[in-house]
Protein backbone atom coordinates (compact mmCIF):
# COMPACT_ATOMS: atom_id res chain seq x y z
CA UNK A 1 0.00 0.00 0.00
CA UNK A 2 1.12 3.38 -0.55
CA UNK A 3 2.03 6.32 1.70
CA UNK A 4 -0.27 9.19 0.84
CA UNK A 5 0.37 11.34 3.83
CA UNK A 6 3.17 11.04 6.34
CA UNK A 7 4.15 13.73 9.46
CA UNK A 8 7.42 12.90 10.10
CA UNK A 9 8.47 14.83 14.14
CA UNK A 10 5.98 16.85 13.34
CA UNK A 11 5.51 19.69 15.90
CA UNK A 12 2.65 22.57 15.49
CA UNK A 13 2.14 25.59 18.07
CA UNK A 14 -0.48 28.60 17.34
CA UNK A 15 1.43 30.79 19.61
CA UNK A 16 2.06 29.86 22.85
CA UNK A 17 -0.08 26.59 22.67
CA UNK A 18 1.49 24.07 21.68
CA UNK A 19 -1.07 21.44 19.52
CA UNK A 20 1.76 18.87 18.95
CA UNK A 21 5.47 17.85 19.22
CA UNK A 22 7.38 15.27 17.97
CA UNK A 23 4.12 13.52 15.67
CA UNK A 24 4.99 10.67 13.55
CA UNK A 25 1.93 9.49 11.14
CA UNK A 26 1.60 7.29 8.24
CA UNK A 27 -1.61 7.47 6.44
CA UNK A 28 -1.95 4.79 4.13
CA UNK A 29 -3.97 4.75 1.08
CA UNK A 30 -7.85 3.41 2.09
CA UNK A 31 -7.37 4.90 5.72
CA UNK A 32 -9.67 7.24 7.61
CA UNK A 33 -7.71 8.99 10.33
CA UNK A 34 -10.44 10.82 12.58
CA UNK A 35 -9.23 14.17 14.76
CA UNK A 36 -10.84 14.44 18.41
CA UNK A 37 -10.28 17.30 21.01
CA UNK A 38 -11.69 19.62 22.45
CA UNK A 39 -12.49 23.67 20.80
CA UNK A 40 -9.46 25.51 20.78
CA UNK A 41 -6.91 22.68 21.26
CA UNK A 42 -5.43 22.96 17.13
CA UNK A 43 -7.39 20.25 15.23
CA UNK A 44 -7.96 22.94 12.62
CA UNK A 45 -4.28 23.79 12.81
CA UNK A 46 -3.14 20.73 12.84
CA UNK A 47 -5.19 19.90 9.78
CA UNK A 48 -4.40 23.28 7.73
CA UNK A 49 -0.72 21.81 8.61
CA UNK A 50 -1.36 18.31 7.18
CA UNK A 51 -3.19 20.17 3.79
CA UNK A 52 0.85 22.58 3.13
CA UNK A 53 -1.45 25.26 4.28
CA UNK A 54 0.73 26.66 6.87
CA UNK A 55 4.31 26.03 7.97
CA UNK A 56 5.07 23.40 10.86
CA UNK A 57 6.40 24.69 13.76
CA UNK A 58 8.99 21.65 13.30
CA UNK A 59 9.50 18.43 11.91
CA UNK A 60 8.35 17.58 8.25
CA UNK A 61 4.74 17.07 6.22
CA UNK A 62 4.61 14.76 3.22
CA UNK A 63 2.36 14.37 0.55
CA UNK A 64 3.22 10.92 -1.53
CA UNK A 65 6.87 11.30 -0.42
CA UNK A 66 7.66 14.88 -1.12
CA UNK A 67 7.24 17.86 0.98
CA UNK A 68 4.73 20.82 -0.40
CA UNK A 69 6.97 22.92 -1.77
CA UNK A 70 8.44 20.40 -3.93
CA UNK A 71 4.98 19.61 -5.57
CA UNK A 72 3.97 22.89 -5.74
CA UNK A 73 0.66 24.59 -4.94
CA UNK A 74 -0.96 23.05 -8.37
CA UNK A 75 0.52 19.66 -8.43
CA UNK A 76 -0.19 19.10 -5.02
CA UNK A 77 -3.99 20.11 -5.73
CA UNK A 78 -4.17 17.33 -7.65
CA UNK A 79 -3.08 15.05 -4.74
CA UNK A 80 -4.97 16.21 -1.96
CA UNK A 81 -8.27 18.07 -1.21
CA UNK A 82 -9.19 20.42 1.71
CA UNK A 83 -12.66 21.09 3.29
CA UNK A 84 -12.64 24.42 6.01
CA UNK A 85 -14.80 25.65 7.77
CA UNK A 86 -15.08 29.31 6.15
CA UNK A 87 -18.15 29.84 3.44
CA UNK A 88 -19.22 32.81 2.24
CA UNK A 89 -19.66 33.97 -1.76
CA UNK A 90 -19.11 37.88 -1.89
CA UNK A 91 -20.77 37.71 -5.00
CA UNK A 92 -23.66 35.51 -6.55
CA UNK A 93 -22.28 32.30 -8.13
CA UNK A 94 -24.20 29.06 -9.09
CA UNK A 95 -23.79 25.63 -7.45
CA UNK A 96 -22.83 24.08 -10.63
CA UNK A 97 -19.78 26.95 -10.99
CA UNK A 98 -18.92 26.33 -7.53
CA UNK A 99 -18.64 22.62 -7.77
CA UNK A 100 -16.50 23.14 -11.09
CA UNK A 101 -14.20 25.13 -9.20
CA UNK A 102 -12.85 21.82 -8.19
CA UNK A 103 -11.70 20.88 -11.31
CA UNK A 104 -9.16 23.79 -11.46
CA UNK A 105 -5.75 21.78 -10.76
CA UNK A 106 -6.60 19.60 -14.03
CA UNK A 107 -7.05 22.23 -16.09
CA UNK A 108 -4.44 23.84 -17.94
CA UNK A 109 -4.68 28.04 -18.02
CA UNK A 110 -6.59 28.95 -20.85
CA UNK A 111 -8.35 25.66 -20.62
CA UNK A 112 -12.28 25.89 -19.92
CA UNK A 113 -13.95 23.11 -18.24
CA UNK A 114 -14.89 20.26 -20.90
CA UNK A 115 -18.15 18.11 -20.67
CA UNK A 116 -16.26 15.29 -18.38
CA UNK A 117 -15.44 18.14 -16.02
CA UNK A 118 -18.89 19.19 -15.73
CA UNK A 119 -20.48 15.24 -15.26
CA UNK A 120 -18.05 14.87 -12.71
CA UNK A 121 -19.24 18.11 -10.99
CA UNK A 122 -23.09 16.70 -11.78
CA UNK A 123 -22.10 12.99 -9.60
CA UNK A 124 -20.81 14.78 -7.26
CA UNK A 125 -23.51 17.28 -6.58
CA UNK A 126 -25.97 13.78 -6.65
CA UNK A 127 -23.79 12.31 -4.32
CA UNK A 128 -24.63 14.93 -1.94
CA UNK A 129 -27.94 14.80 -2.40
CA UNK A 130 -27.95 18.59 -4.11
CA UNK A 131 -29.16 17.46 -8.07
CA UNK A 132 -32.24 20.31 -9.29
CA UNK A 133 -30.23 22.96 -7.66
CA UNK A 134 -27.43 22.87 -10.22
CA UNK A 135 -28.02 26.75 -11.33
CA UNK A 136 -29.25 28.04 -8.24
CA UNK A 137 -27.32 31.03 -6.93
CA UNK A 138 -24.89 29.74 -3.74
CA UNK A 139 -26.51 32.78 -1.72
CA UNK A 140 -29.98 31.57 -1.30
CA UNK A 141 -28.66 28.15 0.03
CA UNK A 142 -29.14 27.08 3.42
CA UNK A 143 -26.04 26.76 5.23
CA UNK A 144 -26.44 22.37 5.15
CA UNK A 145 -27.07 22.88 1.59
CA UNK A 146 -23.56 24.99 1.49
CA UNK A 147 -21.85 22.51 3.30
CA UNK A 148 -22.99 19.66 0.82
CA UNK A 149 -22.02 22.27 -2.09
CA UNK A 150 -18.47 22.35 -0.52
CA UNK A 151 -18.20 18.65 -0.02
CA UNK A 152 -19.42 18.36 -3.47
CA UNK A 153 -16.19 20.47 -3.98
CA UNK A 154 -14.24 18.98 -2.65
CA UNK A 155 -15.55 15.40 -4.57
CA UNK A 156 -15.36 17.22 -7.85
CA UNK A 157 -11.39 17.69 -7.44
CA UNK A 158 -10.89 13.88 -7.37
CA UNK A 159 -7.98 13.97 -5.04
CA UNK A 160 -6.38 10.37 -3.51
CA UNK A 161 -6.51 12.37 -0.53
CA UNK A 162 -9.15 14.55 1.79
CA UNK A 163 -8.89 16.23 4.57
CA UNK A 164 -11.94 17.67 6.03
CA UNK A 165 -12.35 20.18 8.50
CA UNK A 166 -15.66 19.38 10.74
CA UNK A 167 -17.26 18.15 7.43
CA UNK A 168 -20.55 17.85 9.38
CA UNK A 169 -21.15 21.40 10.25
CA UNK A 170 -24.57 22.23 10.05
CA UNK A 171 -25.81 18.70 8.41
CA UNK A 172 -28.64 16.67 9.71
CA UNK A 173 -27.94 13.14 11.23
CA UNK A 174 -29.23 11.80 7.65
CA UNK A 175 -26.84 13.97 5.90
CA UNK A 176 -24.18 13.58 8.28
CA UNK A 177 -24.40 9.67 7.96
CA UNK A 178 -25.12 10.00 4.35
CA UNK A 179 -21.62 12.32 4.20
CA UNK A 180 -19.81 9.33 6.08
CA UNK A 181 -20.71 7.15 3.91
CA UNK A 182 -19.41 8.59 0.90
CA UNK A 183 -16.20 9.59 2.09
CA UNK A 184 -15.97 5.85 3.53
CA UNK A 185 -16.85 4.90 0.26
CA UNK A 186 -13.99 6.65 -0.98
CA UNK A 187 -12.15 5.01 1.19
CA UNK A 188 -13.17 1.61 -0.08
CA UNK A 189 -11.78 2.59 -3.26
CA UNK A 190 -8.58 3.86 -2.24
CA UNK A 191 -8.16 7.14 -1.30
CA UNK A 192 -7.13 8.15 2.25
CA UNK A 193 -9.31 10.40 4.36
CA UNK A 194 -8.36 12.51 7.77
CA UNK A 195 -10.98 14.23 9.14
CA UNK A 196 -12.16 16.67 12.01
CA UNK A 197 -15.48 15.13 14.07
CA UNK A 198 -16.92 16.25 16.84
CA UNK A 199 -18.89 12.68 17.57
CA UNK A 200 -16.49 10.03 19.16
CA UNK A 201 -19.32 7.51 18.36
CA UNK A 202 -19.21 8.45 14.65
CA UNK A 203 -15.55 8.40 14.83
CA UNK A 204 -15.89 5.16 16.55
CA UNK A 205 -17.56 4.00 13.75
CA UNK A 206 -15.89 5.32 10.70
CA UNK A 207 -12.61 5.67 11.54
CA UNK A 208 -9.63 3.53 11.20
CA UNK A 209 -7.58 5.23 13.63
CA UNK A 210 -8.05 8.29 15.72
CA UNK A 211 -5.42 11.03 16.38
CA UNK A 212 -6.47 12.40 19.94
CA UNK A 213 -5.03 16.30 20.84
CA UNK A 214 -5.67 17.19 23.81
CA UNK A 215 -4.51 21.09 23.71
CA UNK A 216 -1.52 20.52 26.29
CA UNK A 217 0.99 19.50 23.54
CA UNK A 218 -0.24 15.90 23.77
CA UNK A 219 -1.59 13.60 21.53
CA UNK A 220 -2.32 10.03 21.02
CA UNK A 221 -2.55 8.08 18.01
CA UNK A 222 -4.17 4.89 17.87
CA UNK A 223 -6.68 2.20 16.43
CA UNK A 224 -10.55 3.61 17.05
CA UNK A 225 -11.45 0.79 19.54
CA UNK A 226 -8.60 0.63 21.84
CA UNK A 227 -8.04 4.49 21.95
CA UNK A 228 -12.23 5.48 22.48
CA UNK A 229 -12.98 4.79 26.01
CA UNK A 230 -14.60 6.81 28.29
CA UNK A 231 -11.79 7.61 30.47
CA UNK A 232 -9.51 8.96 27.99
CA UNK A 233 -12.21 10.85 26.19
CA UNK A 234 -13.27 12.10 30.02
CA UNK A 235 -9.44 13.34 30.09
CA UNK A 236 -9.94 14.75 26.30
CA UNK A 237 -12.77 16.78 26.35
CA UNK A 238 -12.59 17.35 30.47
CA UNK A 239 -16.11 16.49 31.00
CA UNK A 240 -17.55 12.17 32.04
CA UNK A 241 -19.12 10.17 29.20
CA UNK A 242 -20.53 7.07 29.55
CA UNK A 243 -20.43 4.38 26.68
CA UNK A 244 -23.55 3.24 25.48
CA UNK A 245 -23.28 0.30 23.13
CA UNK A 246 -26.58 -0.97 21.07
CA UNK A 247 -26.83 -3.22 17.94
CA UNK A 248 -22.73 -3.52 17.24
CA UNK A 249 -22.25 0.35 17.35
CA UNK A 250 -21.26 2.88 20.21
CA UNK A 251 -22.52 5.89 21.46
CA UNK A 252 -21.00 8.53 24.07
CA UNK A 253 -23.29 9.89 26.40
CA UNK A 254 -22.13 12.94 28.28
CA UNK A 255 -22.87 12.71 31.72
CA UNK B 1 -20.40 29.73 -16.31
CA UNK B 2 -20.40 30.73 -19.90
CA UNK B 3 -19.40 28.13 -22.81
CA UNK B 4 -16.71 29.54 -24.57
CA UNK B 5 -18.81 30.25 -27.71
CA UNK B 6 -21.68 32.53 -25.35
CA UNK B 7 -18.40 33.91 -24.08
CA UNK B 8 -17.34 35.48 -27.37
CA UNK B 9 -21.10 35.99 -28.95
CA UNK B 10 -21.30 38.38 -25.62
CA UNK B 11 -17.89 40.14 -26.45
CA UNK B 12 -18.67 40.65 -30.30
CA UNK B 13 -22.18 42.54 -28.59
CA UNK B 14 -20.14 44.28 -27.06
CA UNK B 15 -17.73 45.35 -29.88
CA UNK B 16 -20.49 45.79 -31.52
CA UNK B 17 -21.99 48.44 -29.12
CA UNK B 18 -18.46 49.74 -28.81
CA UNK B 19 -18.62 50.50 -31.93
CA UNK B 20 -21.83 52.15 -32.01
CA UNK B 21 -20.74 54.58 -29.36
CA UNK B 22 -17.66 55.72 -30.90
CA UNK B 23 -19.27 56.34 -34.67
CA UNK B 24 -21.77 58.36 -32.19
CA UNK B 25 -18.80 60.38 -30.67
CA UNK B 26 -17.46 60.97 -33.98
CA UNK B 27 -20.65 62.28 -35.41
CA UNK B 28 -21.99 64.46 -32.67
CA UNK B 29 -21.08 68.23 -32.14
CA UNK B 30 -21.08 71.38 -33.44
CA UNK B 31 -19.58 70.89 -36.71
CA UNK B 32 -22.32 68.34 -38.31
CA UNK B 33 -20.95 65.24 -39.96
CA UNK B 34 -23.87 63.15 -42.17
CA UNK B 35 -22.94 59.36 -41.64
CA UNK B 36 -21.50 58.90 -45.72
CA UNK B 37 -19.41 61.72 -44.91
CA UNK B 38 -17.81 60.01 -42.01
CA UNK B 39 -17.01 56.99 -43.47
CA UNK B 40 -15.36 58.95 -46.31
CA UNK B 41 -13.02 60.98 -43.80
CA UNK B 42 -12.29 57.60 -41.56
CA UNK B 43 -11.05 55.85 -45.09
CA UNK B 44 -8.83 58.88 -46.03
CA UNK B 45 -10.51 61.27 -47.65
CA UNK B 46 -9.80 65.05 -48.71
CA UNK B 47 -8.86 67.61 -46.22
CA UNK B 48 -11.37 69.39 -44.98
CA UNK B 49 -12.96 71.38 -41.68
CA UNK B 50 -15.06 68.34 -40.94
CA UNK B 51 -12.08 65.95 -41.42
CA UNK B 52 -9.61 67.62 -39.68
CA UNK B 53 -12.16 68.02 -36.39
CA UNK B 54 -13.47 64.50 -36.81
CA UNK B 55 -9.62 62.87 -36.78
CA UNK B 56 -8.01 65.33 -34.74
CA UNK B 57 -10.32 66.40 -32.07
CA UNK B 58 -12.83 63.60 -31.67
CA UNK B 59 -11.47 60.49 -32.45
CA UNK B 60 -8.72 61.03 -30.19
CA UNK B 61 -11.07 61.84 -27.16
CA UNK B 62 -13.44 59.16 -27.97
CA UNK B 63 -10.16 56.79 -27.82
CA UNK B 64 -9.22 58.44 -24.63
CA UNK B 65 -12.53 57.65 -22.95
CA UNK B 66 -12.89 54.01 -24.13
CA UNK B 67 -9.70 53.42 -23.43
CA UNK B 68 -9.91 55.77 -19.71
CA UNK B 69 -13.46 53.79 -19.13
CA UNK B 70 -12.30 50.27 -19.39
CA UNK B 71 -9.11 50.78 -17.67
CA UNK B 72 -11.38 52.02 -14.77
CA UNK B 73 -14.08 49.16 -14.98
CA UNK B 74 -11.05 46.77 -15.40
CA UNK B 75 -9.37 47.91 -12.23
CA UNK B 76 -13.19 48.54 -10.72
CA UNK B 77 -13.50 44.46 -11.75
CA UNK B 78 -10.13 43.35 -10.02
CA UNK B 79 -10.20 45.58 -6.88
CA UNK B 80 -13.60 44.07 -6.28
CA UNK B 81 -11.85 40.68 -6.46
CA UNK B 82 -9.17 41.07 -4.62
CA UNK B 83 -10.68 42.65 -2.06
CA UNK B 84 -13.94 40.06 -2.03
CA UNK B 85 -16.06 43.22 -1.71
CA UNK B 86 -18.73 44.25 -4.02
CA UNK B 87 -18.05 47.73 -2.97
CA UNK B 88 -14.43 48.09 -3.70
CA UNK B 89 -13.59 50.40 -6.61
CA UNK B 90 -10.27 51.52 -8.30
CA UNK B 91 -10.46 54.80 -6.12
CA UNK B 92 -10.67 53.12 -2.91
CA UNK B 93 -7.14 52.43 -2.53
CA UNK B 94 -6.10 56.03 -2.39
CA UNK B 95 -4.24 55.61 -6.08
CA UNK B 96 -6.92 58.39 -7.52
CA UNK B 97 -6.32 60.15 -4.23
CA UNK B 98 -2.35 59.96 -5.34
CA UNK B 99 -3.36 61.30 -7.91
CA UNK B 100 -5.41 64.15 -7.37
CA UNK B 101 -2.37 65.60 -5.21
CA UNK B 102 0.23 65.52 -7.91
CA UNK B 103 -1.99 67.02 -9.81
CA UNK B 104 -3.81 69.82 -7.86
CA UNK B 105 -0.02 70.59 -6.78
CA UNK B 106 1.06 70.84 -10.57
CA UNK B 107 -2.13 73.30 -11.50
CA UNK B 108 -1.11 75.39 -8.39
CA UNK B 109 2.19 75.68 -9.80
CA UNK B 110 0.85 76.30 -13.00
CA UNK B 111 1.64 73.28 -15.27
CA UNK B 112 -0.98 71.92 -17.67
CA UNK B 113 -0.55 69.06 -20.44
CA UNK B 114 2.18 66.44 -20.17
CA UNK B 115 3.31 68.49 -16.68
CA UNK B 116 -0.14 67.91 -14.98
CA UNK B 117 -0.14 64.49 -16.69
CA UNK B 118 3.55 63.93 -15.09
CA UNK B 119 2.43 65.19 -11.71
CA UNK B 120 -0.88 63.09 -11.50
CA UNK B 121 1.17 60.13 -12.34
CA UNK B 122 3.56 60.36 -9.84
CA UNK B 123 1.40 60.81 -7.16
CA UNK B 124 -0.82 58.22 -8.05
CA UNK B 125 2.10 55.76 -7.94
CA UNK B 126 3.17 57.44 -4.89
CA UNK B 127 0.19 56.57 -3.45
CA UNK B 128 0.48 52.97 -4.94
CA UNK B 129 3.95 52.00 -3.17
CA UNK B 130 2.63 53.79 -0.04
CA UNK B 131 -0.44 51.12 0.30
CA UNK B 132 1.65 48.42 -1.26
CA UNK B 133 5.07 48.86 0.91
CA UNK B 134 2.48 49.29 3.88
CA UNK B 135 0.08 46.57 3.39
CA UNK B 136 2.54 44.25 2.30
CA UNK B 137 4.65 44.83 5.47
CA UNK B 138 4.61 41.16 7.53
CA UNK B 139 4.53 39.52 3.71
CA UNK B 140 0.92 38.80 5.18
CA UNK B 141 -1.34 40.59 2.68
CA UNK B 142 -4.71 40.23 4.12
CA UNK B 143 -7.49 42.24 3.05
CA UNK B 144 -8.21 44.07 5.88
CA UNK B 145 -4.78 45.22 5.79
CA UNK B 146 -5.05 46.19 2.34
CA UNK B 147 -8.29 47.78 2.33
CA UNK B 148 -7.26 49.57 5.66
CA UNK B 149 -4.32 51.43 4.69
CA UNK B 150 -5.35 52.11 1.27
CA UNK B 151 -8.56 54.05 3.04
CA UNK B 152 -6.63 55.98 5.23
CA UNK B 153 -3.93 56.89 2.47
CA UNK B 154 -7.45 57.96 0.37
CA UNK B 155 -8.11 59.87 3.18
CA UNK B 156 -4.93 61.38 3.60
CA UNK B 157 -4.73 62.49 0.03
CA UNK B 158 -8.73 64.02 0.66
CA UNK B 159 -7.23 65.95 3.19
CA UNK B 160 -4.30 67.00 1.26
CA UNK B 161 -6.30 68.09 -1.99
CA UNK B 162 -9.14 70.11 0.23
CA UNK B 163 -6.37 72.14 2.02
CA UNK B 164 -5.07 72.99 -1.79
CA UNK B 165 -8.21 73.68 -2.94
CA UNK B 166 -9.01 76.15 -0.16
CA UNK B 167 -5.46 78.01 -0.54
CA UNK B 168 -5.47 78.09 -4.46
CA UNK B 169 -6.38 81.62 -6.27
CA UNK B 170 -9.96 81.46 -7.97
CA UNK B 171 -8.99 81.37 -11.54
CA UNK B 172 -7.74 78.10 -10.89
CA UNK B 173 -10.77 76.31 -8.83
CA UNK B 174 -12.51 75.33 -12.19
CA UNK B 175 -9.63 73.46 -13.56
CA UNK B 176 -9.04 71.76 -10.63
CA UNK B 177 -13.03 71.12 -10.04
CA UNK B 178 -12.76 69.90 -13.26
CA UNK B 179 -10.15 67.56 -12.80
CA UNK B 180 -11.34 66.39 -9.42
CA UNK B 181 -14.84 65.46 -11.02
CA UNK B 182 -12.82 63.73 -14.56
CA UNK B 183 -12.92 65.33 -17.76
CA UNK B 184 -11.43 64.07 -20.89
CA UNK B 185 -11.28 67.95 -22.69
CA UNK B 186 -7.72 68.15 -21.44
CA UNK B 187 -6.67 64.64 -22.18
CA UNK B 188 -3.60 64.25 -24.68
CA UNK B 189 -2.70 61.86 -26.63
CA UNK B 190 -5.25 58.72 -26.57
CA UNK B 191 -2.38 55.78 -27.71
CA UNK B 192 -0.27 55.72 -24.03
CA UNK B 193 -3.48 55.16 -22.24
CA UNK B 194 -5.02 52.51 -24.55
CA UNK B 195 -1.48 50.91 -25.15
CA UNK B 196 -2.00 50.72 -20.90
CA UNK B 197 -5.72 48.93 -21.49
CA UNK B 198 -4.32 46.50 -23.91
CA UNK B 199 -1.54 45.53 -21.70
CA UNK B 200 -3.67 45.79 -18.36
CA UNK B 201 -5.90 42.80 -19.74
CA UNK B 202 -3.57 40.89 -21.56
CA UNK B 203 -1.72 40.69 -17.91
CA UNK B 204 -4.67 39.90 -16.00
CA UNK B 205 -6.60 37.37 -18.46
CA UNK B 206 -4.25 34.69 -18.38
CA UNK B 207 -5.01 34.61 -14.32
CA UNK B 208 -8.60 34.65 -15.10
CA UNK B 209 -10.06 31.79 -14.11
CA UNK B 210 -7.35 32.04 -10.68
CA UNK B 211 -9.19 35.18 -9.64
CA UNK B 212 -12.41 33.42 -10.40
CA UNK B 213 -11.04 31.28 -7.32
CA UNK B 214 -9.64 34.19 -5.46
CA UNK B 215 -13.10 35.31 -5.10
CA UNK B 216 -14.51 33.00 -3.58
CA UNK B 217 -11.40 32.92 -0.87
CA UNK B 218 -8.26 32.67 -0.12
CA UNK B 219 -7.72 29.58 1.55
CA UNK B 220 -9.50 27.00 -0.64
CA UNK B 221 -8.18 29.00 -3.93
CA UNK B 222 -4.62 27.98 -1.93
CA UNK B 223 -5.97 24.46 -1.73
CA UNK B 224 -6.79 24.23 -5.46
CA UNK B 225 -3.56 25.31 -6.58
CA UNK B 226 -3.53 29.27 -6.32
CA UNK B 227 -0.43 30.88 -5.29
CA UNK B 228 -2.64 33.35 -3.70
CA UNK B 229 0.32 35.85 -2.24
CA UNK B 230 1.63 36.23 -6.00
CA UNK B 231 -1.80 36.25 -7.58
CA UNK B 232 -2.69 39.39 -5.01
CA UNK B 233 0.24 41.07 -5.55
CA UNK B 234 0.31 41.01 -9.33
CA UNK B 235 -3.53 42.13 -9.36
CA UNK B 236 -3.19 44.89 -6.98
CA UNK B 237 -0.38 46.24 -9.24
CA UNK B 238 -2.44 45.60 -12.37
CA UNK B 239 -5.64 47.34 -10.58
CA UNK B 240 -3.62 50.18 -9.49
CA UNK B 241 -1.40 51.16 -12.82
CA UNK B 242 -4.49 50.63 -15.05
CA UNK B 243 -6.19 53.58 -12.23
CA UNK B 244 -3.20 55.52 -12.60
CA UNK B 245 -3.30 55.43 -16.68
CA UNK B 246 -7.07 56.21 -16.34
CA UNK B 247 -6.84 59.17 -13.96
CA UNK B 248 -3.69 60.41 -15.73
CA UNK B 249 -5.49 60.82 -18.52
CA UNK B 250 -8.79 62.41 -17.62
CA UNK B 251 -8.79 62.57 -14.01
CA UNK B 252 -11.05 61.00 -11.14
CA UNK B 253 -13.53 60.30 -13.40
CA UNK B 254 -16.34 58.38 -10.80
CA UNK B 255 -18.82 55.63 -10.70
CA UNK B 256 -17.60 53.72 -13.79
CA UNK B 257 -14.87 51.78 -11.92
CA UNK B 258 -17.53 50.80 -9.61
CA UNK B 259 -20.73 50.49 -11.33
CA UNK B 260 -19.82 48.81 -14.69
CA UNK B 261 -18.84 45.42 -13.05
CA UNK B 262 -21.71 44.92 -11.18
CA UNK B 263 -23.59 45.65 -14.28
CA UNK B 264 -21.85 43.22 -16.29
CA UNK B 265 -21.90 40.40 -13.57
CA UNK B 266 -25.74 41.41 -13.38
CA UNK B 267 -26.29 40.43 -17.24
CA UNK B 268 -23.45 37.79 -17.33
CA UNK B 269 -22.46 36.55 -14.25
CA UNK B 270 -19.28 36.20 -12.00
CA UNK B 271 -16.61 33.79 -14.49
CA UNK B 272 -13.66 36.33 -14.42
CA UNK B 273 -12.85 34.74 -18.25
CA UNK B 274 -15.74 36.76 -19.93
CA UNK B 275 -16.43 39.65 -16.58
CA UNK B 276 -12.55 40.68 -16.98
CA UNK B 277 -13.03 41.97 -21.12
CA UNK B 278 -16.69 42.27 -21.37
CA UNK B 279 -16.25 44.91 -18.30
CA UNK B 280 -13.62 46.37 -20.26
CA UNK B 281 -15.98 46.90 -23.22
CA UNK B 282 -19.02 48.17 -21.85
CA UNK B 283 -16.83 50.90 -19.27
CA UNK B 284 -14.94 51.85 -22.21
CA UNK B 285 -18.50 52.28 -24.42
CA UNK B 286 -20.15 53.22 -21.70
CA UNK B 287 -17.90 56.34 -20.86
CA UNK B 288 -17.32 57.18 -24.71
CA UNK B 289 -20.92 57.73 -25.16
CA UNK B 290 -21.27 59.62 -21.65
CA UNK B 291 -18.71 61.75 -22.95
CA UNK B 292 -20.72 62.78 -26.38
CA UNK B 293 -23.60 64.05 -24.06
CA UNK B 294 -21.04 65.98 -21.82
CA UNK B 295 -19.91 67.67 -25.09
CA UNK B 296 -23.14 68.19 -26.69
CA UNK B 297 -26.06 68.38 -24.21
CA UNK B 298 -25.09 72.32 -23.23
CA UNK B 299 -22.97 72.92 -26.18
CA UNK B 300 -21.11 75.13 -26.43
CA UNK B 301 -20.63 74.53 -22.63
CA UNK B 302 -19.06 71.61 -21.73
CA UNK B 303 -20.18 69.59 -18.52
CA UNK B 304 -17.24 67.46 -17.17
CA UNK B 305 -17.86 63.76 -17.85
CA UNK B 306 -17.55 62.08 -14.20
CA UNK B 307 -20.95 64.06 -13.45
CA UNK B 308 -22.76 62.49 -16.72
CA UNK B 309 -21.71 58.93 -15.77
CA UNK B 310 -22.99 58.94 -12.50
CA UNK B 311 -26.45 60.47 -13.40
CA UNK B 312 -26.80 57.94 -16.05
CA UNK B 313 -25.72 55.11 -13.78
CA UNK B 314 -27.36 55.52 -10.94
CA UNK B 315 -30.75 54.80 -12.46
CA UNK B 316 -29.63 52.41 -14.58
CA UNK B 317 -27.73 50.32 -11.37
CA UNK B 318 -30.77 50.52 -9.46
CA UNK B 319 -32.90 49.35 -12.12
CA UNK B 320 -30.95 45.89 -12.61
CA UNK B 321 -30.57 45.40 -8.40
CA UNK B 322 -34.35 45.81 -8.01
CA UNK B 323 -34.70 43.78 -10.72
CA UNK B 324 -32.83 40.75 -9.36
CA UNK B 325 -34.15 41.21 -5.29
CA UNK B 326 -30.43 42.77 -4.73
CA UNK B 327 -29.07 39.39 -4.52
CA UNK B 328 -26.46 39.38 -7.00
CA UNK B 329 -24.30 42.84 -6.03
Amino acid sequence: MSILLAARELAVRIGPLGVCCGLDLELQAGETLVILGKNGAGKSTLLATLAGLRPPSGGQVLLQDRDYAAHGPRAAARLRGWLGQHRGDPFATTVLETALTGRHPHLGRWQWESAADVRIAREALVEVGLHGLEERDVQTLSGGERQRLAIATLLTQQTPLMLLDEPLTHLDLNHQIAVLEILARRARQGAGIVTVLHDPGLAWRYAGRVLLIYGDGHTDLGPADALLTPERLARLYGHPLARVEQDGRVAFIPC
Amino acid sequence: MPSPRRALLILACLLGLAGLSLGAALLAGSVAVGPGELLAILAGGEPSLAAEVVLQLRLPRALSGFACGGLLALAGALMQVLLRNPLADPYVLGISGGAGVGALGAILLGLSGLGLDLFAFGGALGALLLVFGLAHGDGSWTQTRLLLTGVIVAAGCGALVALMLSLAPESQLRGMLFWLMGDLSQSLSPWPTLAALVLALLLAMPFARELNLLSRGAESARTLGVAVGRLRGLVYLIAALATAAAVTSAGAIGFIGLVVPHLVRLAIGNDQRLLLPASVLAGGTLLMAADTLARTVIAPEQLPVGVLTALLGVPVFLFLLSRTGGRSA
